[in-house]
């Protein structure tokens, strides 16, 4: 297992053009940006909590991958309360940091918005292969392929970077300049790697060119990415959530609008 | 597959200079190559034997530098006929494209656009010719360097090329997977009646497949050409001169005759050793209960095969990671104050104990010239000026590097590169030296260069500790062997 080829296991989800799942993400990102409110945000969770028992992620991956989530909403969440702007009745004051109704609120739609958003972002990709996003990014989204298939090899590279960094750090100390501060060392390691891999890629560049890469006949593509019934289907789920979580909010009166004040 | 015929090459005062060097890498280049035959591309270090395989296979782009003369691939200007030709390059890491063995080498037929059934069978196909029995979906990223090798061959098959060319493409991999690719191109050419244009400095390895020989001059032009034993047995004599490794026999260098009293440097036993992993606390156990004791003059070289842990247990000795489990001790003469745990020594601590040669010199490069890159070590033991440059002159001229001294240690040939990795663990006159596949992708003159200082610092009293795939390395030096298999170690 590694990066470029998850363990993926077998899911509903985990069968659905990657490009569908890029499109969910998106939508549900930009209805759920539009409002700062705790309705259409725990609206939206509750029924994305549901999408997760068709991904397949077992709980362990679940919490592994959702990790950086779950330590961010709670700080941006407390940040808010301490020092968002106050409205209605003061709880609580020390100085100049006071915890109001209004901010207490804000900072539990903040938390809340912050995990509805992330969480599907973080599934959809958890289930997703990079091979199978840049065939569906160029065969159906129809970007160009030296641009997708740039990326994705030079995405295989990352591995190599690691090697490459551990080596680097390896070879500093046996040179005898290993006993320098962390912050001269992270630094002349990074501009070292930074070469290296510039070198390696473009001995990748030489060997796809060789390949017929790049050239300006049509090209074929060996898997073929689908786009059919179940693709729409998620993106009608995906689509629904949203417009749940936006009726709800407005017919409860509590849907806020960002820009407004 | 499809029987296809080869592709005739002609080569008319054909020349090239890249677009950031003054002089032209090849000069004067006139041949004739006709469909089928296999040609075996030979000449020093700098010839221009790679130029002219990139400009083959189409890849010199215009821009990239100035061309003189003509070069016709099938009549027509090569890079013209992309798709006809195959190139496989040395370094097995940076030809892999995709992160599926199947995927990987559908790649080249999806550019020239094949249609989607036709490709995979292809693919089946090509994996097949190469001996690459592994399904589709196999992740490219556990190959070793000689499947990798072999899977872009397959790559390269699969388009089904009229001209084939090789870039030294057995210089980085064990013996068994020199063996491997051999085969397989060898399968190849018969059933696909494709040229071949290799290069090579060891001609044994391809020596019964090839029919006909072409030496570059590195002055320009072309030194000799001609069918296979003619060339070789005519010309032995310039062609060693050139470094290339035909019918050469490494001199055994001269030895002093007695050996002073060898003092206890290093021990390791019951040692277990370990590679780190990105991401986990625990490094993965690579092999384990290793018995070693290096005294000063001893030699020693840890042979064995791919992932049995030979450049793991180097590191481990050099005290750059830390042992798994089991002892590893500096002994007195060794230690001298610093500690008995070679790896809790200070990175300058190490420099006068232990110096390493790393298998790819790159890594191991910090500064902007060769000047201060050999500085580098002697500046970090506080060395006066004086004594620095005495030091760092001395060393520019024991290993032929005195020319380059201004020069930046990246654009160096990779013969060079390897030199001066040596030349910088040397200048800090360690008492140990630990070398990690030092002798890779050397031409026969280098080779025999450093086996001769190699052997003198090792009568003058230094301690070596060399892995090496190379049987002849131990052979020449009279060292002893480490043989390392997969779990159990076997001293001899």
């Amino acid at each position: 297992m590694s990066v470029m080829t998850p363990d993926i296991r077998a899911s509903a989800v985990a069968s659905v053009n990657p490009v569908a799942k890029l499109a969910v993400a998106l939508i549900l990102s930009a209805v759920l940006l539009l409002s700062i409110d705790a309705v259409s945000a725990s609206v939206a969770l509750l029924l994305e909590g549901a999408l997760l028992f068709w991904s397949g992620i077992s709980a362990r991956q679940f919490w592994i991958r959702t990790i950086p989530l779950w330590l961010a909403a709670p700080f941006a969440g407390i940040t808010t309360v301490l020092y968002g702007a106050d409205s209605g009745a003061t709880l609580w004051q020390f100085g100049f940091v006071s915890i109001t109704e209004g901010s207490a609120s804000l900072g539990a739609a903040i938390v809340l918005r912050i995990l509805c958003i992330g969480l599907p972002g973080i599934v959809l990709f958890a289930t997703t292969d990079p091979t199978d996003l840049a065939d569906g990014l160029s065969q159906v989204v129809r970007l160009p392929a030296r641009f997708v298939l740039g990326g994705l090899a030079g995405l295989r590279l990352v591995g190599l970077f690691i090697e490459d960094w551990r080596a680097l750090a390896l070879a500093r100390r046996a040179r005898g300049v290993g006993d320098t501060s962390v912050l001269a060392r992270l630094l002349s390691q990074a501009f070292a790697l930074l070469v290296i891999s510039i070198r390696r890629g473009s001995k990748l560049a030489t060997a796809m060119e060789a390949k017929g890469f790049g050239s300006d006949r049509p090209r074929t593509w060996a898997r073929e990415s689908v786009f059919g019934g179940r693709e729409w289907a998620l993106i009608g789920i995906g689509t629904a959530i949203a417009v749940i979580a936006v009726i709800a909010a407005v017919s409860t009166g509590n849907w806020h609008f960002v820009l407004d004040r | 597959m499809t029987s296809s015929r080869g592709v005739g090459i002609r080569a008319n005062g054909w020349g090239w200079r890249h677009a950031t060097r003054r002089s032209f890498v090849a000069r004067d280049l006139s041949f004739e190559i006709c469909p089928g035959e296999r040609v075996l591309l030979l000449g020093a270090s700098g010839a221009g034997k790679s130029t002219l395989l990139q400009a083959l296979a189409g890849v010199l782009g215009a821009d990239e530098g100035e061309q003189q003369g003509e070069l016709l691939v099938d009549g027509q200007r090569a890079g013209g006929a992309r798709g006809d030709v195959g190139l496989v390059l040395q370094d097995p890491d940076s030809q892999v494209v995709l992160a599926r063995v199947g995927d990987d080498v559908a790649f080249g037929c999806e550019n020239l656009g094949v249609p989607r059934e036709e490709i995979w069978r292809r693919v089946d196909a090509a994996l097949d010719a190469v001996g690459l029995d592994l399904p589709r979906s196999h992740p490219t990223s556990t190959l070793s360097g000689g499947q990798k090798q072999r899977l872009a061959l397959a790559g390269v098959l699969a388009m089904h090329p009229r001209l084939l060319l090789l870039d030294e493409p057995t210089a980085n991999l064990d013996p068994h997977g020199v063996v491997e690719v051999r085969r397989a191109v060898e399968r190849t050419l018969e059933m696909t009646g494709a040229t071949l244009v290799v290069v090579e400095h060891r001609v044994a390895v391809w020596r019964e497949l090839i029919d006909r020989v072409i030496v570059l001059d590195a002055a320009g032009g072309v030194l000799a050409d001609g069918a296979r034993d003619d060339v070789l047995a005519v010309h032995s004599a310039p062609l060693a001169a050139a470094g290339v490794w035909s019918g050469f026999a490494p001199r055994v260098p001269a030895r002093a005759a007695a050996r002073r009293s060898p003092a206890p440097l290093l021990a390791a036993s019951g040692l277990d050793i370990g590679r780190p992993v990105f991401g986990q606390r625990a490094p993965i156990l690579v092999n384990s209960g290793i018995d070693l004791a290096v005294a000063s003059g001893d030699a020693v070289v840890i042979t064995g095969v791919n992932g049995s842990g030979k450049s793991t247990l180097a590191l481990t000795l050099a005290g750059l990671i830390p042992p798994v489990g089991g002892e590893l001790s500096a002994l007195p003469a060794l230690d001298r104050g610093a500690g008995i745990r070679p790896i809790r020594w200070k990175s300058r601590d190490l420099l006068t104990r232990v110096g390493v040669v790393f298998q790819d010199p790159e890594h191991q490069f910090l500064a902007s010239t060769v000047r201060d890159e050999l500085a580098v070590g002697p500046r970090a033991l506080r060395l006066s000026a004086g004594e620095v440059s005495a030091r760092v002159d001395e060393i520019l001229q024991r290993l032929r590097l005195d020319h380059l001294a201004a020069a930046n240690p990246f654009t160096l040939s990779g013969g060079e590169k390897r030199r001066l990795s040596v030349a910088t663990a040397l200048v800090t006159r360690p008492q140990l030296l630990v070398l990690d596949e030092p002798m890779f992708g050397q031409d026969a003159r280098t080779w025999q260069e450093l086996v001769d200082l190699l052997a003198e610092l090792i009568d003058g009293g230094t301690a070596m500790v060399a892995v090496s795939h190379d049987a002849e390395l131990a052979r020449v030096l009279a060292a002893d062997e480490l043989h390392m298999t997969t779990q159990v170690v076997v001293s001899a």
